[in-house]
């Protein structure tokens, strides 16, 4: 798998073609990429915290948005669905050219607030379909009876609508997540080279010809993703095998 | 019945952040490109970006090259995952993990996949080295060209590499789905397994197979980092031309720029509503 190649990269040392594997392994780029000359550690955190940031605004927008689209026929619903889709579907080239501009105004580029502000315009999409979905298969007769058995509308939010989408709060959080994670050009558009995301970082080391830092930088790229995502499986698989509630106590079946 | 504010009220956010940010990005770049800049005194909107782009030779290189790493990733992409996803229907030992690792595999960033297939598939990779330990080239430059070719095809092996599970893990929902029945119906009434795949499986499943390999269509079309890495000298993908001329210090590159963003976006969309409209021709999703 590709993933491993740059593993080996990583602990390679004076690697030259044609030597199948590296003649002496060593872990000068790794002690390198680590400490604080290369900038590496202090983009991981600043693009953590974008990429969380995002993610966390990215749910809470999608739950009332969600909720509308999941339960409600209105008119203009497949008009919002298009609008939600595209940003996810189409080149965030066009947008960015523009948006550069307009937050070039509002003193917003070169800012990490700018940059989630950014993020959010892919990142938003999936969360909300996600949540559309969960909210059109929730029954709405979990709230009603609730309500009728003398429940106040925050326990009910607590203790029957949230536990149910729960599952999907954490996908959508994750794929906005994600999204975030591994955004390139909208944040060199709006960052305009001062916010340093791990993607702009890597591309950096890419071009730099030292494929041994490369190698050890792309695992520190990879590794978090991998971790969210890992996470939300290990959750969704612990659900099945009857840890969590899947059904609402109380309610008969 | 919830009142329409209320809606409104739920979906303000959303729409505020969407709409707000990306429809005031597209208008603003769509003005540029019209050379709509008053700030320089350009009051006149016209077309004279659209037309030295549309004229230049670079640019419509660009394109044809991005609409063929599109088609072909989202061909193969599809061909591929539609074997994968029949083959992987039905439960076997270990299926369950074998989804998770294609689940993981879709959380790994594109640049890094990227980097992979470079370090594997260059003249001086991996698989070069193999080559000349087997005695089959004596230098570096005997390797096929695999990546910064031409024929794009480092970028094309990671396109699929890493949208292929993604498509196979759509059709396996869809299958789910869709379930055995259909096909146990037809077979009972004496269709042969061809027959059964054919008429009834596949039209059931193409509408989900047209919309993912559209979306892989117009994702690869657009995509920016992967062909910096793995492109050639030239041609260059059009998000990289279009770039290059954004940051270009002459700024009358800039309304060109915007231009071929717009062009862009259009092809990008066209190809999403051609797969749209393929798909309610098809009769749309039948639950």
């Amino acid at each position: 798998m590709p993933l491993l190649i740059l593993g080996i990269w990583s602990v390679a040392h004076g690697w030259r073609f044609p030597a199948l594997v590296p003649g002496e392994v060593s872990f000068a780029a790794w002690s390198y990429v680590l400490s604080s000359a290369s900038g590496v550690g202090a983009s991981l955190g600043l693009t953590l915290s974008i990429a969380v940031a995002t993610a966390v605004i990215a749910t809470v927008i999608s739950y009332p948005a969600g909720r509308a689209l999941g339960r409600h026929r209105f008119p203009g619903r497949f008009a919002v669905l298009v609008l939600v889709l595209a940003p996810a579907v189409l080149p965030a080239l066009a947008v960015a050219l523009g948006l550069q501009g307009l937050f070039l105004r509002l003193g917003l580029t070169g800012t990490v607030s700018g940059v989630v502000l950014a993020h959010l315009i892919p990142a938003l999409p999936y969360p909300t379909l996600v949540m559309t979905a969960a909210f059109a298969a929730f029954e709405p007769e979990f709230e009603h009876q609730a309500r009728s058995l003398g429940a106040r509308p925050l326990q009910v939010l607590a203790h029957v609508t949230l536990p149910a989408v729960a599952p999907a709060l954490r996908v959508g959080a994750a794929l906005a997540f994600l999204v975030s994670w591994s955004q390139y050009l909208l944040t060199l558009g709006i960052g305009a080279g001062k916010v340093q995301t791990l993607p702009l970082v890597l591309f950096t080391f890419a071009t730099s010809g030292r494929n041994d830092l490369t190698g050890a930088v792309s695992l520190v790229h990879l590794l978090p993703a991998l971790l969210v995502v890992g996470f939300t499986l290990a959750l969704r698989m612990f659900h099945r095998v009857g840890g969590g509630r899947w059904s609402v106590p109380g309610v008969g079946g | 019945m919830t009142g329409g504010w209320r809606i409104f009220g739920m979906l303000a956010p959303l729409l505020l952040v969407l709409a707000g940010l990306f429809g005031l990005g597209l208008g603003l770049t769509l003005m540029r490109s019209l050379r709509y800049l008053p700030a320089i005194g350009l009051t006149e909107p016209d077309l004279a970006a659209y037309r030295a782009v549309l004229t230049a030779p670079r640019f419509l290189a660009s394109v044809v090259w991005s609409l063929w790493i599109a088609g072909a990733s989202s061909g193969i992409s599809a061909l591929l995952s539609l074997g994968t996803a029949l083959l992987l229907r039905h439960g076997f030992a270990g299926r369950g993990l074998l989804l998770a690792l294609i689940e993981l595999g879709l959380a790994v960033p594109h640049v890094v996949g990227a980097l992979g297939i470079l370090y594997l598939f260059s003249q001086s990779g991996s698989f070069a080295r193999l080559a000349f330990g087997a005695g089959l080239i004596d230098q570096p430059a005997a390797f096929p060209a695999l990546t910064h070719d031409p024929y794009a095809i480092g970028i094309i092996l990671l396109y699929v590499w890493k949208e292929m599970p993604f498509m196979t893990l759509v059709l396996l929902a869809r299958l789910k789905r869709i379930g055995p029945g259909h096909e146990a119906v037809a077979r009972s009434l004496g269709a042969t397994p061809w027959q059964a795949f054919a008429q009834v499986l596949l039209p059931m499943l193409l509408p989900s197979l047209l919309v993912a390999t559209a979306l892989v269509f117009a994702f690869a079309f657009g995509a920016y980092e992967v062909p910096l890495l793995l492109g050639p000298h030239a041609p260059e993908a059009v998000s990289v031309v279009a770039w290059k001329h954004h940051t270009d210090v002459d700024l009358s590159a800039r309304p060109e720029a915007m231009a071929m963003a717009v062009l862009v976006f259009v092809i990008a969309g066209a190809v999403l509503a051609l797969g749209a409209r393929l798909v309610w021709r098809l009769g749309g999703f039948s639950r």
